[in-house]
């Protein structure tokens, strides 16, 4: 044993992790370090002292419970919110196929939406508002139990849609198909649903609240994108006509804020539009959305188009494909798969300038806001109304982030 | 073929483009027959006042103008429910009705001069006698505008309020620096915290949002009253037989309040009084002529009770004094023209 001085035991490399370890590496590594980490705690105790006392001992929070179903939906009658849940099963069954055929990207989406739905079924946000008004505590627990149950009837019908169809499509390959067809229909579908037809119409100025203001988005980003594909092309054609055309288009909408191309809709086409032909205030505001947005599209995706080789056309016709065909199947593929983060970034800005379509009157969450606050139970209250709309936007905004990173994952943006 | 193609396609969009020009403008019918036919009248409102106009928890919109606008549906279609509301801006609450977008329009709307003459629109009697005043903190111990010498006034831009506070304090050369804010719960704010010395806006506004300030009881709102702020229905300019109607629905809410007509009581309203009667549509043919039900205004008070019940169901919770918005007889300013 003595002669073994040569092999001392050297102890192995600390590969221990925890957040202890993390924090001593990152914040306490040195004593200076030390020191900062004290002092930078200390800045932002006393930054956020006082919102966080506001936050929890200030501010009435009850304004949001006492609001959430205008907040949700605006002046849509309640009686007729099957229509609702069902454009929302529809969806998640749609979501629940794709995600089985096509896995990846979709499945982790769905993943995501029924965290999400699961959240919601926990959080007893629009119980409290009734159980203001009942006392007796065990009757009140099996109250919210049967609250709880009865408002989230749809959220869990559409759940268990989800996880269902998610392992038909898996099976049912064959499907694919009709499952595009079906997302496809699904936007008119939506739009029949929630308008009803007859005895039952539910006119657009009832559509209010977060649901306006996705179905504003959803529009907006879906219908620009082929819009915004053509102009691109467009402005890019060896016609000088469509060029010119193209050009001219994209450039004037850009110059232009948004608030002036909804104030020209909702103020002078009405008054161009001949004798008792009326558009609705909602198409024209997703109208005026859509072509805003497609200009932007249209300078997203020439660059897209620009950054393609242009040995990929020359190849492309040198087999002889026609131009659409090199556009369809050659170029644009390539091109829009390198602009998927501006792409994104675009959609993201679009879900939020919706919110400026309360200046032409719609009630969307900006428009509720302004409506909750001149109710007399909650004028003042600004600041809670306004935090929990911008957690709304921000929680849409980022999951639209979250989604464009896996899909650039997915296809190896940035890698190859 | 693609040339033949070309051809249709340009033949089909001249036809589409062509076809609304030609269209009847249906001018002449009136909006009352063209509400009788739709079953439902189309609402112009206020998206957020408190008191007047603004969406409840439950999703209904509520207040003073919603209530007038539910008077209008009861009267010409016997449910107060038969009705739509739609919100709207300031900016675009004309054009909504000169389009035809809106049959009436009820949104704390001031009778003016230039409004009455050139917007192309027709008043119907004045709802609401508003009036712009001063709001001021107690502490600043004030009691009438001239000794708001050289002080710093809060007001929401592009408005005939900021118009007359400089107008005002011209007449009376004071000196004062106005401070213009574009977003009402903004100037009400700063006021809070205490950036502007006084706030001037329409007495109704300042009542409803001193109520939300922190301590509401260390404000006052000044006697003086600067402007005249009559507020009331508007229908589309030429439509005659529509405004009637209209008309006819406000002066029967002053009326019922005049010879205490009730909610309560106006189902078994027992009278010999001939005028009662007719209003009541006992008899006389007082719906034939206005081209309404034979007990419209018997609906109207059903619906929404008659002007001191609306008044105390949405304007005394937010703490507005009944002030010249009294009937005549109590020396106030409703004054229905009689039932004959």
């Amino acid at each position: 044993m003595e002669d073994n001085t040569l092999t001392q035991e050297i102890k192995p490399p600390d590969t221990s992790k925890g957040p202890v370890r993390w924090l001593r590496d990152n914040l306490f590594s040195t004593w200076y370090n030390t020191i900062l980490t004290c002092l930078g705690l200390v800045f932002l105790f006393l930054f956020f002292k006082g919102f966080l006392t506001w936050v929890f001992t200030q501010a009435n929070w009850r304004v949001i419970p006492a609001n959430l179903q205008i907040l949700m939906i605006g002046p849509f009658p309640i009686e007729q919110v099957w229509r609702i849940g069902i454009v929302f099963c529809t969806l998640l069954t749609l979501l629940g196929l794709s995600a089985g055929i096509w896995r990846g990207i979709v499945l982790q989406m769905a993943i995501a939406i029924v965290g999400v739905c699961l959240l919601l079924l926990l959080i007893p946000l629009d119980v409290v508002k009734e159980a203001e008004n009942t006392s007796a505590t065990l009757e009140f627990n099996l109250n919210i139990f049967y609250l709880i149950f009865i408002k989230r009837i749809w959220l869990l019908g559409g759940l268990v849609l989800l996880v269902g169809t998610f392992f038909i499509g898996r099976k049912k390959d064959g499907l694919k198909k009709w499952i595009i067809g079906g997302w496809i229909l699904s936007f008119p579908w939506t739009m029949i649903m929630l308008h009803g037809f007859g005895e039952n119409t539910i006119s657009t100025t009832n559509w209010g609240g977060l649901l306006l203001t996705l179905l504003l988005a959803a529009v907006g980003i879906v219908a620009c994108f082929p819009l915004g594909v053509l102009l691109a092309l467009g402005r890019r054609s060896q016609l000088p006509a469509i060029r010119w055309v193209s050009t001219v288009y994209i450039e004037t909408i850009r110059g232009v804020p948004l608030i002036t191309i909804l104030f020209m809709g909702s103020l002078l086409l009405p008054i161009f539009m001949p004798g008792d032909f009326q558009l609705d205030t909602v198409i024209r505001a997703m109208v005026a959305l859509t072509l805003f947005s497609s200009a932007y599209m249209a300078e997203n995706v020439r660059g897209g188009l620009q950054a393609v080789p242009s040995g990929q056309v020359e190849a492309a016709q040198a087999v002889g494909l026609s131009y659409s065909k090199t556009m369809i199947f050659i170029v644009l593929p390539q091109a829009i798969r390198a602009v998927i983060p501006a792409i994104v970034g675009q959609s993201i800005a679009l879900l939020k300038d919706t919110s400026l379509v309360f200046i032409i009157g719609l009630i969307e969450l900006m428009g509720i806001r302004k409506s909750i606050l001149g109710n007399q139970d909650w004028t003042g209250l600004h600041a809670e109304v306004s935090i929990f709309i911008a957690v709304i936007y921000f929680v849409f905004s980022y999951s639209m982030s979250i989604v464009s990173q896996e899909i650039e994952e997915d296809l190896g943006v940035g890698n190859n | 073929m693609n040339k033949k193609l070309f051809r249709i396609i340009a033949l089909a969009l001249t036809v589409m483009l062509v076809t609304p020009l030609l269209a009847d403008k249906h001018g002449h019918e009136s909006i009352l027959d063209k509400v009788k036919n739709r079953g439902k009248v189309v609402c112009g409102v206020h998206g957020g006042l408190p008191g007047f106009g603004f969406l409840g928890e439950d999703g209904k919109w509520s207040g003073f103008d919603a209530d007038f606008g539910r008077a209008i549906a009861a009267a010409v279609l016997g449910d107060p429910d038969k009705i739509e509301f739609v919100p709207l801006d300031a900016a675009e609450r004309f054009t909504a009705l000169q389009t035809g977008e809106i049959d009436v329009l009820i949104r704390n709307t001031t009778w003016t001069l230039s409004r009455d003459a050139e917007l192309s629109t027709d008043f119907a009697p004045p709802t609401f006698y508003d009036g712009q005043g001063f709001m001021v903190p107690k502490s600043l111990n004030i009691k009438s505008i001239k000794e708001l010498a050289g002080a710093t006034i809060g007001v929401t831009g592009g408005s005939t309020t900021e118009l007359n506070l400089a107008d005002t304090m011209r007449s009376l050369g004071l000196d004062f620096k106005p401070l213009t804010y574009a977003d009402i719960d903004t100037l009400y704010n700063s006021y809070d915290v205490g950036r502007v010395d006084a706030v001037t806006s329409d007495k109704s506004q300042l009542v409803a949002r001193r109520k939300s300030l922190k301590n509401p009881d260390d404000h006052v709102i000044l006697d003086a009253t600067i402007s005249k702020e009559p507020l009331g229905p508007l229908t589309i300019h030429g439509d005659n037989k529509w405004n009637d109607a209209v008309s006819w629905v406000v002066y029967a809410t002053f009326f019922a309040e005049e010879h205490k007509i009730t909610q309560k009581n106006v189902k078994n309203f027992k009278t010999d009084n001939p005028e009662i009667k007719r209003f009541l549509g006992e008899s006389g043919e007082m719906g034939k002529k206005l081209g309404l039900p034979k007990d419209w205004a018997k609906q109207v008070i059903i619906a929404v009770g008659n002007y001191g019940e609306i008044f105390e169901r949405n304007l005394t919770p937010i703490g507005l004094p009944r002030g010249i918005n009294k009937p005549w007889t109590q020396g106030g300013l409703l004054y229905s023209m009689p039932f004959r």
